[in-house]
């Protein structure tokens, strides 16, 4: 027994940790797909899949059932290696990005010095995933797609990073707890960064292809972008991808901008994560809340409200909050 | 911390090595995206973090995916591929790469001859410090860095403009 030194059972219970929070992120992710097919239909007044178990809670478990017996077909004339690798990278940069979120004073898997550059470097891992499913598809509806998603995420990261840096600048540090911990001292930064939210809120966005944003899997236009061929789970990991995209966006909301885990006004301190879950919930809903009400805009008034509005925007945010850093220095 | 520095400085040259004699122009990207993540590591490795995440940011997010955009709208079919390899031959490469080999062993001779005295302590880095450093004493390079964007991004505008559409 002289192998459980205090050490290794510290390295043990974070390694659980990690596991327990790498699980309910993926399963928060498919549990979604249910929870958003009832909202929408609650807010386009229909029903939505009330069927299979109470209030149709089942129907997650039977879409399972049938993606696991579907066939995994990979089509002969795609490149096998880079078609099989897209839906990989689709959801595992997501989900590697999670680590730097800090969920509760106790809970969170790296607390890195570079937390919110690892964010962004991973967001900009997963233009990859689309580029590569939609050339390796080999298919012109998937090629579109695909150019049409690197083009979208490269214009909108710019401001993506760009609208973080007054968080930043006001908290000296790219460390998310110290940016939880010094928006707990002062305000919350939804007040003093408004317009870094909204470009940040926008950008998130676009960087997961929600709608409004998803032009690159446009039905009507192309036939669902750059995953039309695929089916069985690899599909199934480029739709759980893009849900594990809205958790963590949520999740780094809530953490940047509505204080993470504290309660408004202090309010019971002693319920860290119930705050936690609370805030991205309401921010995951309101992903939803877009796709139910907005129509999807032409993909080049996007482009040019990106370059046009948002990145002068989070510019002069950015000025403006460099010279309130420096005047109160 | 020396040994995440050799590993992952090995795993960056055979991945480069790879991006050289890869035939399919798509395939050789994807090898040199891994080799720019594992020149990221060497940073991450050295302590510096924030250089290794610009890396990762800009190198292998950025730049790179205009790369693969670029190939992917050229649609290179089997005839590159057996041109690239037409290319390839031993007879075009066995001579100067024998005699590169050689001076490689020699450097490596010269290298491993006496023991170095630099050490890898891991003591890191961070972002204010490059900061300081770069509008400190390196602001002259910033400086000409950012007018030579400049210059390259008005140039860009002018040849990207519609002419059509300014006259009507």
């Amino acid at each position: 027994m002289s192998w459980f030194t205090p050490e290794v059972i510290a390295v043990l219970i974070n390694v659980i940790k990690a596991i327990v929070i790498l699980l309910a992120v993926v399963i928060a992710g498919a549990l979604l797909s249910f929870v958003e097919r009832r909202l929408l239909a609650v807010w386009q007044d229909r029903y939505g899949p009330n069927r299979v178990g109470p209030f149709g809670m089942f129907q997650i478990v039977a879409d399972m059932l049938k993606m696991f017996f579907k066939e995994d077909w990979t089509p002969p004339f795609a490149d096998r290696l880079i078609f099989t690798l897209a839906p990989v990278v689709a959801m595992s940069s997501l989900l590697v990005a999670f680590i730097v979120v800090p969920i509760t004073p106790t809970w969170g898997v790296a607390d890195l010095n570079i937390g919110l550059l690892w964010f962004f470097a991973m967001a900009g891992l997963t233009v990859y995933a689309v580029l590569f499913a939609g050339w390796a598809s080999n298919n012109k509806f998937a090629l579109l797609g695909g150019l049409r998603a690197a083009a979208q995420t490269l214009s909108y990261e710019v401001f993506l990073g760009l609208s973080l840096m007054g968080v930043v600048a006001q908290t000296g540090s790219f460390n998310m707890r110290d940016i939880v911990a010094y928006q707990a001292d002062n305000l919350w930064f939804i007040i003093p960064q408004i317009f870094g939210f909204l470009t940040f809120f926008i950008a998130g966005v676009a960087v997961t292809h929600r709608h409004p944003f998803d032009q690159p899997e446009a039905e009507q236009e192309l036939a669902d972008g750059y995953h039309v061929e695929y089916a069985g789970m690899k599909w199934g990991m480029f739709f759980v991808g893009e849900y594990i995209g809205i958790v963590l966006v949520s999740a780094l909301l809530t953490t940047l901008f509505f204080g993470g885990w504290h309660g408004p006004f202090d309010l019971l301190p002693q319920l860290p994560f119930l705050w936690f879950a609370l805030k991205t919930a309401f921010f995951i809903m309101i992903f939803i809340l877009l796709r139910a009400s907005l129509p999807r805009p032409r993909y080049d008034q996007m482009m040019a409200f990106g370059w046009k509005v948002c990145l002068p925007l989070t510019l002069i945010n950015l000025l403006v909050t460099g010279a309130i850093v420096l005047a109160a220095a | 911390m020396e040994f995440a520095f050799y590993f992952s400085a090995g795993v960056a040259v055979a991945a480069t090595l790879m991006v050289i004699t890869n035939t399919r122009a798509v395939h050789a990207l994807l090898y040199l995206v891994t080799s720019l993540l594992a020149v990221a590591m060497c940073f991450f490795s050295l302590g510096a973090p924030f250089a290794g995440v610009l890396e990762i940011i800009v190198y292998a997010g950025a730049i790179m995916v205009l790369f693969v955009f670029v190939v992917m709208m050229l649609n290179l079919g089997s005839d590159s591929r057996n041109q690239e390899r037409q290319w390839l031959s031993p007879r075009g490469w066995i001579g100067p790469g024998i005699l590169s080999g050689l001076l490689l062993a020699q450097l490596l001779y010269v290298l491993f001859s006496e023991p170095s005295s630099g050490t890898i302590s891991g003591a890191s880095v961070d972002a204010k410090a490059v900061g300081i450093a770069l509008f400190g004493p390196y602001i002259l390079a910033v400086e000409l860095a950012a007018m030579m964007l400049l210059g390259a991004m008005v140039t860009a505008f002018h040849i990207g403009r519609h002419e059509a559409r300014e006259v009507a």
